[in-house]
């Protein structure tokens, strides 16, 4: 079990991932991901040797447009959907750890 | 009302002829909505107040025959966003979320004066092929509510094949309008990639995603596609290409004579049912008796598609869900004591398991060490994907072949095993790979079951499936039958 990714490697992505699982989910999760990745590793199987990758299919390049502000003035229904604000502001907690402190 | 023996074209007439009035029509759908949704749990959030108030003004105003689907109910899919009208991808993440602004979808269905009456069920994020994955309820098949819709769009196909509306629209990225359509009996197009704008759309993954349409018949389908493509300022990757008015190219003498139609060996091999198979190869038959000719071909990496699609699909959406952070919009935890832990809780919180596999999975495929094994890996397998599709759409006007493999399966049954889950999007997958249009339409029945059939084109040859899913229609009679939802119909 496990062998393409374990426990502590779960838990180094989950970082990178701003997330955080329980040791149940870790449980859960980690031999999930790994039978993912089991899959993912097919694709050594495909000579892609000279091939170009590949990371749009729109047919257009380049695209040009003028930069005009539009939809602007709203920021009383913007506000409406911060999960708090006050005075005009988004309101966040205090961004130093007071634990940190002592 | 419901929508079972009915089209687009017959409602406009009637309109016209004012045997029925838009806000007549509009309350009717919203009573039998409210009536049969219990039942099937297809919508999340109904928009009634103002779509009374809509269908009254174009009622005032006077529907004229050049406006086709002026004074008609339509659903949108809970990712497609809607001023002023609560917007929530099914995540506890956006369950108080009022957008400011107006999908171009949105903007386009209203400037046709179709009437949005609500907001359907999806996957999280539209990540899902069951529609489990709704942080707020499951919907059902519209033929067995013991049944997945299959998804993420099954709310709009439910919403659909239950006679609920006319037309709703979903999303696509890796067969999330195709396959609820297939589960339900209805028909549903991921058009080409760059057809329809994005704007608006909750970005799952950019390269992938497309919006289309869901309807009960191929004509209603192209109605709505030709009114919500083009090119958008707002969203880059929207293509320039000319609409075609699709819907007007079908008629008595629509016909495949002549076509040439690849069968990928692929698509009918291990993990496709035995009824699916006897649906696709009785619906090649029908294509042959009307005059077109079916080869077998090969899509040799068709297999490959699922893996370079997680690994891509996921990258695209770990790094589109980062925005998702507890500051500015959406969830935010409560017991935080550092904006670290706001990041964390709220992002930890405020998504499901499946929205963080992928997270997850994208973070892993883009991390130091695994970029190039994994990601990159997988772009180039895009690439060879996409050339085998070049190879048979070279000589064949389209490809056909099933949906899914199954129909729809139990609630319940595949929610605990992500890679189960994963490998029911073997046949519509590489379609979003390779950025080309998939038609999926009724071609048969599997224990009471609805199995659909896909068309697969070239790129922007829409046209095309639309002729061969209409011709097929008109030789057949599996779009005719609908549910039994508590013997209403």
């Amino acid at each position: 079990m496990a062998n393409r990714i374990n426990r502590e490697q779960v838990q180094h992505v989950a970082g990178l991932a701003k997330l955080e699982f329980t040791d149940a989910q870790l449980d859960a999760f980690t031999p999930q991901l790994d039978d993912i990745i089991g899959l993912f590793e097919t694709l050594s199987e495909v000579d892609t040797e000279g091939v170009e990758a590949t990371s749009s299919v729109s047919d257009q390049l380049n695209v040009m447009r003028e930069d005009v502000a539009d939809n602007w003035g709203q920021s009383q229904a913007l506000l409406k959907n911060a999960p708090d604000a006050a005075r005009g502001f988004i309101k966040v907690p205090a961004i130093i750890d007071e634990s940190e402190d002592n | 009302m419901n929508y079972f023996k009915t089209d687009l074209a017959s409602l406009h007439a009637d309109l016209v002829a004012k045997k029925i009035s838009s806000k007549e029509l509009t309350q009717a759908t919203f009573d039998n909505i409210k009536a049969t949704d219990p039942k099937v749990d297809a919508f999340l959030n109904l928009n009634e107040e103002a779509a009374l108030k809509q269908a009254a003004e174009i009622d005032a105003q006077g529907i004229s025959a050049d406006q086709p689907l002026a004074g008609i109910p339509v659903a949108l899919k809970d990712n497609i966003v809607t001023k002023g009208m609560k917007t929530t991808a099914a995540s506890k993440m956006l369950a108080d979320f009022t957008p400011v602004y107006d999908a171009t979808v949105t903007e386009k269905l209203a400037q046709a004066q179709m009437i949005t009456v609500g907001k359907t069920n999806m996957d999280e994020f539209a990540m899902g092929g069951s529609t489990e994955n709704s942080a707020f309820k499951t919907t059902k098949n519209a033929w067995d509510q013991t049944k997945v819709p299959g998804g993420s769009s099954g709310g709009s196909a439910t919403a659909v094949a239950s006679g609920q509306v006319p037309a709703a629209l979903g999303s696509d990225t890796g067969g999330s309008i195709r396959q609820p359509a297939s589960f339900n009996g209805i028909v549903g197009i991921k058009p080409t990639y760059g057809r329809v704008s994005r704007w608006g759309l909750i970005a799952f993954g950019s390269s992938l995603d497309q919006i289309g349409p869901l309807t009960h018949g191929v004509k209603d389908n192209a109605s709505v596609l030709s009114a919500i493509s083009g090119h958008d300022d707002h969203d880059l990757t929207s293509s320039t290409q000319a609409v075609p008015d699709f819907a007007a190219e079908l008629n008595e003498a629509t016909s495949v004579k002549g076509m040439r139609i690849g069968l990928p060996k692929e698509f009918l091999a291990e993990g496709v049912s035995d009824d699916v198979k006897a649906a696709i190869l009785a619906a090649a038959d029908t294509y042959r008796k009307l005059g077109a000719t079916v080869d077998e071909v090969s899509l040799p990496h068709n297999k490959y598609g699922v893996a370079a699609y997680y690994i891509i699909a996921s990258s695209e959406a770990s790094s589109n869900l980062q925005r998702f952070d507890g500051i500015r919009y959406g969830y935010r935890a409560q017991d935080v004591q550092n904006l670290e832990d706001v990041y964390v809780k709220s992002r930890s919180e405020g998504f499901g398991d499946e929205v963080k596999r992928r997270i997850m999975l994208g973070t892993f495929s883009l991390s130091a060490g695994f970029y190039d094994a994994y990601f990159l890996k997988a772009a180039k397998v895009r690439t060879v994907i996409m050339n085998d599709f070049k190879a048979v759409l070279k000589d064949h006007d389209f490809i056909m072949g099933p949906v899914a493999p199954t129909p729809a399966f139990g609630i319940g049954a595949e929610i605990k095993d992500p890679l189960t889950m994963y490998m029911n999007d073997v046949l519509t997958i590489p379609v979003n790979l390779a950025g080309l249009p998939g038609l999926s339409l009724p071609a048969g029945f599997s224990n009471n079951l609805p199995v659909g059939m896909q068309l697969i084109g070239r790129p922007f040859d829409e046209s095309t499936l639309y002729k061969a899913g209409y011709a097929f229609e008109q030789n057949t009679d599996f779009h005719l039958q609908v549910p039994t939802l508590g013997g209403q119909n």
